[in-house]
C-alpha cells in the first residue's frame, strides 16, 4: 500500500473531471430547464392529444408523408373525428405552429435533435415571405 | 362423399382464374390514365409566349441554373428535330422550330424500371410519380430516359429559387426531379397549370382510357405523333402538328 497516496489522488482528480459538467453547470447558474415553446393562439387541440403528440409527431409526419406522396391520400381523419388536410406547410406550419423558430427549432436544439431534414425541401412560410421581399427590394 | 386430389386442384385452378380476372376487369374499368395533346401550330402561333413554362417554375420551385449543364427542367422548348429524331426531309417544315416539351408519363416508364429505390413509380392513374423523399440522386433514372425529362440537383437548389412557394416544397442537392403532371392540383379537380395558363389554348388535358373525354375526341379527329414511339415506352403525350 505504498501508493495509497497517489491513488487517492488520481482517483479524485478523476471523478472531479468526470463530474466537471454537473458542477460546472451549478456554478454558472444556467439551467437546464426546458424551453418555453411558444403555443399557437388560434387552436386549442392538435390533431393527436397534446402527450401523444409530444411522443409520436415523427411518426404521424412519417404516416402523413407515406399518404400523401405514395397513396395518393389528401385527408387525414384523426381518432377524435376531424378531418385534417396533408401537409405540414399548409396544415401544421400555416394554420397553427406559425412560428417554427419558437415551436419546432426552439425543443429540437435544446434536444440535440439530429435532423429531421424536412426543412431541407419543405418551406418555412416565414421564410419565403422573408426571401421574397428581400428578392424584390 | 370425400373430395379427391384431382377435384380438389380442378375447383383451386378455377377459382384462381375466376378471381384474378375479376379483379382485372374491375381495374380496367376504374382505371384513368391522364395525358395531354399538344396541338404544335397553334403554340407556334406565339413563337415568344413562356406562359406555361413561367407558371410551372414558379409554382414548383424550380431553381434557374444558367449553366446547361445544370439547368432544371420540367415543361421547357426543345427544337423539333431533338425532340422527334432527325429525318432527312420529311419534317423540313418544322426544323428549328421550338415546341414545348415535358414528362411523357409513360405507360411502360424506363425510369420507373431502373430505379433501385422504388423513389419514382407508375401510379394507377398514369402519372409517373416521384417520392424525393426516397430519392437517392443514383441518376440511373436518367440515363434510363430516352426524352431527357428529368433533372438533377447538382448543388443546393434553394439560391437559385427566384420566388420560394411555401405552398409546395424544394429539392435539395442530390436528387432527380421533373414534371409530375401537377398531382397536388389534380388532387384538388384542378388541370395542370401549364394547362391553365396557356394563353393559345394549345394544351388539352384529360383522361385517355374514357372514350368521351375532349382529349380522346382531339385524338380522333386529328393525326398526332408521338416523341420515339420505336423504343416502346408508350408516351402519354400527344402531338398535333
Amino acid at each position: 500500500m505504498r501508493d495509497k497516496g497517489l491513488i487517492t489522488t488520481g482517483l479524485v482528480i478523476f471523478l472531479g473531471l468526470v463530474t466537471f459538467p454537473f458542477w460546472y453547470a451549478k456554478a454558472s447558474g444556467e439551467t437546464a430547464a426546458a424551453p418555453r415553446r411558444v403555443l399557437p393562439t388560434n387552436a386549442k387541440e392538435c390533431v393527436l392529444p397534446v402527450e401523444q403528440m409530444r411522443a409520436q409527431h415523427p411518426k404521424l409526419l412519417m404516416d402523413w408523408r407515406q399518404l400523401r406522396v405514395r397513396d395518393d391520400v389528401q385527408n387525414y381523419t384523426a381518432p377524435d373525428g376531424r378531418t385534417y388536410s396533408i401537409s405540414l406547410t399548409g396544415t401544421c406550419l400555416k394554420q397553427c405552429h406559425t412560428n417554427k423558430a419558437e415551436f419546432c427549432d426552439r425543443c429540437h436544439n435544446y434536444e440535440a435533435v439530429q435532423g429531421p431534414y424536412c426543412m431541407d425541401c419543405h418551406v418555412d412560410p416565414r421564410l419565403a415571405a422573408r426571401v421574397v421581399a428581400w428578392r424584390t427590394e | 362423399m370425400s373430395v379427391t386430389r384431382k377435384e380438389f386442384l380442378r375447383a383451386a385452378g378455377v377459382s384462381l382464374v375466376v378471381l384474378a380476372g375479376g379483379k382485372s376487369l374491375l381495374k380496367g374499368a376504374n382505371g384513368k390514365r391522364w395525358g395531354m395533346v399538344i396541338d404544335v401550330p397553334k403554340c407556334l402561333a406565339k413563337p415568344d409566349c413562356t406562359k406555361c413554362m413561367d407558371a410551372c417554375n414558379a409554382a414548383h420551385n424550380i431553381p434557374h441554373f444558367t449553366d446547361p449543364r445544370r439547368e432544371v427542367k420540367w415543361i421547357w422548348k426543345a427544337k423539333f428535330e431533338d425532340a422527334f429524331g432527325e429525318t432527312e426531309y420529311a419534317a423540313d417544315a418544322f426544323r428549328d422550330k421550338l415546341l414545348p416539351v415535358l414528362c411523357n408519363h409513360c405507360a411502360q416508364p424506363a425510369c420507373v424500371r431502373v430505379c433501385p429505390t422504388q423513389a419514382t413509380w407508375k401510379r394507377e392513374d398514369g402519372i409517373v410519380m416521384m417520392d424525393w423523399h426516397r430519392c437517392i440522386g443514383c441518376r440511373y433514372c436518367m440515363a434510363a430516359c430516352p426524352y431527357g425529362s428529368r433533372s438533377f440537383n447538382w448543388s443546393d437548389p434553394r439560391p437559385a429559387i427566384p420566388a420560394l412557394n411555401s405552398d409546395y416544397p424544394t429539392r435539395t442537392r442530390g436528387v432527380v426531379e421533373k414534371c409530375t403532371f401537377c398531382e397536388e392540383r389534380l388532387a384538388k379537380n384542378q388541370l395542370p397549370l401549364c394547362v391553365e395558363v396557356c394563353p393559345q389554348k394549345a394544351l388539352t388535358f384529360g383522361d385517355l382510357n374514357d372514350p368521351n373525354s375532349e382529349i380522346r375526341r382531339k385524338l380522333r379527329e386529328q393525326f398526332t405523333i408521338q416523341r420515339k414511339p420505336e423504343l416502346g415506352t408508350k408516351p402519354g403525350i400527344y402531338y398535333i402538328v
